[in-house]
């Protein structure tokens, strides 16, 4: 009997950095992969659960090959990923990206605009491009 | 210079009340309490830096979570702080069961209202902290 070989999911973890614009994009590009763009391959999970959660959270890398997605420089998903769970497959920052790109970041880290849009999609067409480099090799 | 109340709301992700925090903060600092509250990104308190750190040691700290697993709390606590006041979004929700927000990011008029009546709430615990 042939069995249907299910690949497996890809992690995504946002660092939701509530300080700047670039955060919230994200939050927001993370999203729309896990509910619009590739909803049957990838899981999330909250960041702040590698210090608040269980082994279960803790071992989520581990369990599945992961994407950071970090609003700038600082990598807080990326370095505390690596740190307290496994090491992220592939690791993107937001104000990197759109720099270069020649995209402008939102006015507003509270709400987006129709015009934030170009780099909400930017940014999720890229972990998509990620997630389906990984779903590729494995 | 005096004390400052820094917010930190948890922001997750899997679910609406994450958002729903992190809005009610926005709501705060930016327009109910702009002079005596401030916010910071909680991810970098897991990078252990030094900036951040500094600033929840010398001020009074809320944390605004949207579940039991309390991550925000916990986590000013991993870093050394004892939080001044917690609360949880998932109480809010309680006394509101009315309003549904209407995705986890996309919170809809319903969703707006929640995030201002717990902005409201946050601004008296704001006023209880600083008495202290
Ligand atoms: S990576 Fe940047 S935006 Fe994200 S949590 Fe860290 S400091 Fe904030
Ligand atoms: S408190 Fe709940 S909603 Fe908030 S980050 Fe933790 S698990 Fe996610």
């Amino acid at each position: 009997m042939l069995e249907e070989i299910k690949p497996k999911k890809v992690g995504i973890i946002p660092c939701n950095g509530e300080e700047i614009c670039e955060g919230s994009i994200t939050r927001f590009a993370s999203r729309k992969v896990l509910d619009k763009l590739r909803p049957n391959d990838t899981v999330t999970v909250c960041l702040p659960l590698f210090i608040a959660g269980g082994k279960e959270e803790r071992e989520f890398a581990k369990n599945y090959p992961t994407i950071t997605v970090d609003g700038c420089d600082k990598r807080c998903s990326q370095i505390s990923t690596e740190k307290l769970s496994g090491r992220p497959y592939h690791s993107i920052v937001v104000s990197d990206l759109l720099k270069e790109h020649s995209i402008e970041p939102p006015k507003s880290r509270r709400a987006l605009t129709d015009k934030d849009q170009a780099a909400v999609d930017l940014v999720a067409d890229e972990i998509t491009k990620k997630v389906d480099e990984i779903l590729e090799k494995s | 210079m005096g004390k400052k109340v820094v917010v930190l709301p948890c922001s997750g992700i899997g679910k609406a009340y994450g958002e729903i925090g992190r809005q009610a903060v926005y709501d705060l600092a930016e327009d109910l309490k702009p002079e005596d509250v401030k916010t910071a990104c909680l991810a970098r308190l897991m990078i252990d830096d030094p900036e951040t750190k500094a600033m929840v040691k010398d001020n009074f700290v809320i944390t605004v979570d949207g579940c039991g697993m309390d991550c925000a709390r916990k986590n000013v606590e991993a870093a050394g702080k004892q939080v001044d006041s917690s609360l949880r979004v998932v109480e809010a929700f309680k006394k509101h069961r009315d309003l549904k927000p209407q995705g986890v990011l996309e919170l809809g008029e319903p969703g707006f209202k929640l995030a201002h009546i717990l902005a409201e709430r946050l601004s008296e615990e704001v006023d209880c902290v600083m008495k202290k």
